[in-house]
């Protein structure tokens, strides 16, 4: 009998999705993910995490109430840390206990701890604790492993060049329509935020409607992220901030996007901070920039009338004011 | 050099003698006030924690009173206040105070030039004997201030001339500023603890236990949770802060770059709950209710900042404990838009039922004992 492995479709999943699928499908099981998001996934999650927690956090607990009665286990890992020195949120690290005590009756977690703070010694014990839910052989693990893990970087690759995957599905090449975009736009944020067709209320889709081109953070390249976040007065100590802020002043000092979007969640810390500093420094290098906040609350006109006016704004920007202000 | 510096309840005694002792010009920011708030506020991100936005009305207080040079300490994630200080910094340059210089003190993470020269920077001496004596006496400093307030929790609910206590408190608190150096600082400390000694107390009373519980700078400042102590000292509550910053500060300046804890015990108590730490005081926050509901206190308050995100991973866990021990559990989440009435009315909510049920538990025993 194989074992039926529950991947929920919320937060990490966006990131590390093909990994996980194609190390467990190599050993053997059967891995079902969770419907995309949908009213009923967020409604249940809603009702069924504290009223504190942020939308992204209350969606994943719908994916988890989703796959409650089909699957042997489900996969939530304990995120500690994934680089030297960083953080992923308090609410990652604590997330397979806030599922456990939310939710009752749920079938087993495998939630193995992932820690490379320190360290990244334990690396093939965390993989190994990881495989053991299916196999005990080492060897069949590591083979999974290394498996999975070129799949992983194949779907960086794809990022890196101009898919966007959706829902965690990128686009094949052939039904990306080759239009002439008038305008690039970044659009900014976690990728459980952008990637979120529901959570995001199709962000990207509109803009690509509107002939926009959409440019992510993943398809700056990692070092030059790095160099860039490394030049910060302080270490930023979560690993999403620094995607993030290394892609704020990749995107100011290239000028080569017209305007950013920024999409956060309602009481999302991170970007309490992160989001602030991006404001101040896409302000002082005169960047046009829409911060979209959204929550379980969010209605989707009003979304729609911000973005056109912004559009509408950076359109009449190019043509009538050559940057000049409007106050002479 | 005028120094600064942000409040966190009695923390400012011990900074100023510390200050004091190094020979260091210091300006205490004034009370908090809905001013401060107020400032912080305007100024501050929108969804930042509570926190913050009263650290920011502080600065810009104390820089009114002439202050020019503003200490921010932080730490290493993965909680916001590890990033304080550079979005503090940001944000006082927004405002307009470009001149005011910083001297942030985080922790070293392996880069202790930088560290030591922010240490040197502020203390004004490069001699280690002068710091670290400094550093000795504001610790012992706190020690004092911490077993004052204990002592005030101890005798609120069971004073016989109601207010009596907090006579004494404000007057500390009065005097405290117009004092300088250790000597005097914690002479006015005994003095205080040697009246509140005398405070009067009611024969029979029924007290009830609460152990207080959640983000650290919430339960230790009395602006930020509304006076708590003296709200539910009024109420008959002797109350228990889970948290102390003579505590913390052992905890994280001189036992943790040791690689030791204080802390063992609280964290295996936490550990069926919640196995690792995540940053802030969550895996505090559940250990502690562990512990009051064993040491058979008779409620747990949490109280936390709103969008605090350890606290909230924390308030999804304690409904269990609450049910594991049977120990009812209120949670308090404050900001800058919280009301004093209705905060109060659950507060005193909260007590009616657990003196209920103290009731009922010593009828049910009168009862079922023959």
């Amino acid at each position: 009998m194989t074992v039926k492995i529950g991947i929920p479709r919320g937060l990490w999943f966006y990131d590390y999705y093909p990994l996980w699928k194609t190390f467990y499908e190599s050993l053997g099981a059967e891995v079902i993910v969770s419907d995309i998001t949908n009213k009923v996934i967020l409604d249940q999650g809603v009702r069924n995490t504290v009223d504190e927690a942020c939308l992204p956090v209350k969606i994943f607990h719908g994916h988890v109430l989703n796959l409650k009665d089909r699957v042997d286990y489900i996969f939530v890992p304990k995120m500690m840390s994934v680089y030297k020195n960083e953080y992923i949120c308090p609410k990652f690290c604590g997330l397979p206990e806030m599922v456990q005590h939310s939710i009752p009756n749920l079938p087993p977690l495998i939630d193995t701890e992932i820690n490379f703070n320190k360290s990244r010694k334990s690396l093939m014990k965390t993989v190994f604790s990881f495989g053991s839910y299916v196999t005990k052989n080492p060897i069949k693990i590591r083979n999974a492993y290394l498996k999975a893990l070129e799949e992983y970087y194949q779907y960086k690759e794809h990022m890196k060049n101009g898919y966007i995957p959706i829902n965690g599905i990128y686009e094949e090449k052939e039904q990306i329509p080759h239009i002439n975009y008038r305008r690039r736009i970044a659009v900014i944020g976690h990728t459980y935020h952008i990637y979120d067709s529901y959570g995001s209320m199709n962000l990207i889709k509109k803009l690509k409607q509107q002939a926009i081109d959409v440019v992510i953070p993943e398809m700056i390249d990692m070092k030059t992220i790095n160099d860039l976040a490394n030049s910060l007065e302080k270490k930023m100590f979560w690993s999403y901030g620094r995607k993030i802020l290394g892609a704020a002043l990749h995107y100011t000092e290239n000028k080569e996007i017209d305007g950013i979007i920024y999409i956060s969640s309602f009481g999302c810390g991170i970007d309490s901070v992160i989001e602030d500093i991006f404001e101040r420094w896409s302000r002082r290098s005169g960047m046009p920039f829409l911060l979209l906040t959204i929550d379980e609350h969010t209605g989707e006109a009003g979304v729609n009338t911000r973005l056109e006016a912004f559009i509408d704004m950076i359109d009449w920007r190019s043509s009538n004011e050559g940057n000049l202000s409007t106050h002479g | 050099m005028k120094v600064t510096f942000p409040h966190m309840g009695n923390q400012y005694v011990a900074t100023k003698v510390l200050l004091d002792e190094l020979g260091v010009e210091n300006i205490i920011p004034p009370e908090c006030s809905n001013d401060t708030l107020n400032i912080g506020t305007h100024h501050s991100p929108e969804s930042i924690c509570l926190p913050l936005k009263v650290n920011i009305g502080n600065y810009v207080e104390s820089i009114r009173q002439g202050a020019d040079t503003i200490v921010l300490t932080g730490s290493c994630g993965p909680c916001r206040f590890g990033y304080y200080t550079i979005l503090q910094k940001e944000i006082m340059k927004a405002i307009g105070h470009e001149n005011i210089r910083f001297i942030l003190l985080d922790p070293p993470q392996g880069d202790y030039k930088s560290f030591f020269n922010s240490v040197f920077q502020l203390t004004n001496t490069k001699n280690p004997y002068k710091i670290g004596k400094a550093l000795m006496k504001a610790t012992r400093i706190l020690y004092l201030l911490d077993a004052m307030e204990d002592y005030s929790y101890y005798k609120r609910p069971r004073q016989k001339k109601r207010g009596e206590v907090d006579i004494y408190c404000d007057q500390f608190h009065k005097n405290v500023r117009n004092l300088k150096g250790y000597r005097d600082v914690s002479k006015l400390i005994m003095n205080t603890i040697n009246s509140l000694k005398k405070v009067e107390e009611h024969s029979q009373c029924q007290v009830i236990k609460i152990g207080i519980v959640g983000e650290i700078y919430t339960i230790i400042e009395p602006f930020v949770n509304l006076s708590i102590e003296k709200k539910l000292g009024d109420m008959g509550v002797e109350i228990n802060k889970s948290l102390k910053i003579s505590k913390w500060l052992t905890e994280h300046l001189y036992l943790q770059p040791l690689k030791l804890t204080g802390e063992k015990k609280i964290q295996k108590l936490a550990k069926p709950y919640l196995k690792t730490m995540i940053g802030g005081h969550a895996r505090e926050t559940i250990g502690h209710a562990v512990d009051y509901a064993k040491k058979g206190y008779d409620g747990v308050i949490q109280i936390y900042p709103f969008t605090c995100m350890p606290e909230i991973v924390a308030q999804s866990i304690l409904p269990t404990v609450e049910k594991d021990f049977d120990i009812p559990y209120l949670c308090l989440i404050v900001d800058e838009m919280t009301g004093e009435a209705g905060y109060t009315t659950r507060l005193e909510a909260f007590v009616d039922l657990l003196i209920r049920r103290k009731e009922m538990r010593i009828n049910e025993e009168l009862l079922s004992g023959n």
